[in-house]
């Protein structure tokens, strides 16, 4: 893990809605190449900060560097999956039209989609395993498929660094082994993924670092140096009921989220 | 022959010919950029601009006395501009909600205009300039010169459409998405607002203020019912509105005395109520045989299922048994007799003698397949 790129490297990020922080003195270090999973409370400003890493979010203060340069610079080294509920499903569009929109920043302006950008969005449906729904409208997929499709849409983007908001959030089981196997890949090809992530159960078995947050950062590092029980009931407070003794492995904290229907009607 | 005559007055009668064609580029233009308000969820939108453009229409006229309809449009346009950066402002720098800012400013900006509209009326050519035209529209009143200046806005808006329409679905569609790309979001939603701006703007002569907003929902509305395509909605949308347009533009043109503005919104209703009924997969009636259908189908898998059940405890499977011993199985769920003949007609069941029923050979396998997919 020594002498890696620093993929991402946030120091001092404070985030502020209204004077109430919602990130406080944030810094985190993320190596080229890893998985790391974003892990906190409800409200502990998961999705917030990765929102202020892309520019999405004004941050009050601190400092971000993608690659050792301001995010500005580097976008086109970034994908996003945002949360699968921040958009409406019933929108009259096709799965292939909402894979080719991760082509849209490349092409730029006024340019439209043609016949390169349909052939990428073709082998990233193939890569999540929904060739067969290229022609689907959107609002026939489930649960699953909906993730499978967002995420698609950021592999066209042919990024470095992919952000990721809970991306296994009431999946199936098969979607869920496919984002397994997408993100090793990823993983494999010295492409760095950060996922907020909502089961502490899998957070050893599917990821190689974690970042602890609850407003402030309570630790950010390798899964089996920081994600310890101390860490766990410093970021959850007295929530965490379940703890094991082993201190790795820890329950869920909050009640599953159940798979969300299987397979499309 | 009442509709021959018309016809025969819209290819000849300068006024009518020039009534329609104003009132299909009105329809054209608000149901295609309706459709982008429509998908999100901005209907009410297009309510406060229209009604916050009528103090732009008189104040244009106070300022210049022109007769000209592009000059009081291009104040309804700045008018309605000025209102949803208004609306924008309140949301953005105050507690206000967007649907309390929103009719706050539809509320005041029409409030203000109906005062400026009463004071003017005591300049002469008021009038003239057919001010009072502009509440509930009036398009017989349309010059030819009106319409060139429709078809000049209107045109605008669509190529702005036609020009940034990856643009505008990725805000319509995912906005945070779009702005994760680089473009910058506020931006691509100030041109959406101002083509719609326009859209509206085009229809205030002939449809008034108080009811333009139902040109920019109702067509796109319509036209979601028929397609999950966003292009083809734009297209079904225009061509709903231009329908409306020209139909409800006809009606009251032709003698009949009615309100422009009222009549087109009727007819638009009208295409709106059939939509809703009838369009395929969205439709309430498709929806309602679909449902049907797959009730009967389950009904009857259910019967069949029963008799399989039966059929496994007997050693012979082709065994009859009463129609009360699987009535009794369906215990609350009617209809047993009349599905069973359901199941007769398809071959799968035979009656054994008046109220004996029994599988046939194709039944037992039917049968069989469909307890193996339930238990899966």
């Amino acid at each position: 893990m020594e002498e890696k790129h620093a993929a991402i490297e946030v120091a001092d990020l404070t985030v502020a809605y209204q004077e109430k922080p919602v990130l406080w003195d944030v810094d985190m270090y993320v190596p080229e190449g890893i998985l790391m999973a974003i892990v906190g409370p409800n409200g502990a400003g998961k999705t917030t900060l990765i929102k202020a890493i892309m520019g999405l979010i004004q941050p009050a203060a601190g400092q971000i560097s993608i690659y050792g340069k301001p995010f500005r610079e580097q976008r086109g080294l970034v994908g996003y999956v945002p949360q699968r509920g921040s958009v409406d499903w019933d929108f009259p569009t096709n799965v292939l039209d909402v894979v080719m929109m991760g082509r849209y920043g490349r092409l730029g302006w006024i340019r439209r989609p043609g016949r390169e950008e349909e052939r990428l969005a073709l082998e990233a449906l193939e890569k999540v395993g929904m060739a067969r729904y290229s022609e689907r409208q959107i609002s026939q997929l489930s649960g699953g498929q909906q993730q499978r499709v967002f995420l698609a849409r950021a592999l066209v983007q042919e990024a470095q660094i992919y952000f990721m908001d809970e991306p296994f959030q009431g999946v199936d089981a098969t979607t869920e082994r496919a984002i397994i196997t997408l993100l090793k890949e990823l993983s494999a090809a010295n492409k760095t993924v950060v996922a907020v992530h909502h089961d502490l159960q899998t957070v050893p078995e599917y990821f190689d670092y974690v970042t602890l947050l609850n407003v402030r950062c309570i630790a950010s590092g390798p899964v089996e140096q920081v994600f310890s029980e101390e860490n766990l009931r410093a970021t959850y407070g007295g929530r965490v009921a379940f703890l094991t003794a082993a201190g790795n492995g820890a329950e869920q904290v909050e009640p599953a989220a159940t798979t969300a229907g299987h397979g499309a009607i | 022959m009442e509709l021959w005559s018309l016809l025969q007055d819209l290819l000849f009668d300068y006024t009518l010919r020039t009534v329609a064609l104003g009132a299909a580029v009105l329809g054209i233009v608000s149901g295609s950029l309706g459709s982008f308000a429509v998908l999100r969820r901005q209907s009410l939108l297009g309510d406060a601009m229209s009604h916050a453009a009528l103090p732009g229409i008189v104040i244009a006229f106070i300022l210049t006395r022109s007769k000209f309809s592009l000059v009081l449009l291009l104040g309804a346009l700045v008018a309605g501009w000025l209102a949803t950066l208004l609306m924008t402002a309140i949301v953005r720098y105050t507690r206000v909600k967007q649907d309390s800012a929103l009719g706050l400013v539809l509320s005041i900006f029409f409030g203000f205009g109906l005062v400026l509209l009463t004071y003017v009326q005591r300049i002469p050519d008021a009038n003239q300039a057919g001010l009072n035209s502009y509440l509930f529209g009036q398009a017989a009143a349309l010059l030819q010169r009106d319409v060139l200046a429709m078809a000049v806005l209107g045109s605008a808006a669509l190529v702005l459409m036609g020009l940034f329409w990856k643009e505008f679905k990725l805000l319509s569609f995912d906005p945070v998405f779009g702005a994760s790309l680089g473009f910058p979001m506020r931006l691509v939603d100030t041109l959406l607002t101002t083509t719609l701006v326009i859209a509206i703007v085009v229809g205030l002569q002939a449809v008034g203020v108080v009811l333009m907003s139902a040109m920019v929902v109702a067509p796109a509305a319509a036209a979601r019912q028929w397609t999950d395509r966003l292009s083809i909605m734009v297209l079904l949308a225009a061509l709903f509105g231009a329908l409306a347009g020209v139909i409800g533009a006809l009606i009251s043109s032709s003698g009949s005395g009615l309100a422009t503005g009222p009549t087109i919104v009727l007819v638009v209703s009208a295409i709106v109520t059939i939509s809703i009924f009838l369009a395929p997969n969205r439709g309430l009636l498709w929806r309602w045989i679909v449902r049907r259908r797959n009730r009967r189908r389950l009904r009857v898998e259910a019967v069949l299922a029963d008799l399989y059940t039966l059929a496994t405890q007997h050693e012979n499977r082709y065994h009859a048994h009463d129609a009360v011993v699987i009535r009794t199985m369906r215990a609350g769920q009617g209809g047993v007799a009349h599905t069973l003949d359901i199941l007769q007609e398809r071959g799968l069941v035979r009656k054994e003698d008046e109220s004996r029923w029994a599988l046939t050979p194709d039944g037992f396998r039917e049968a069989q397949r469909i307890t193996a997919d339930m238990q899966e």
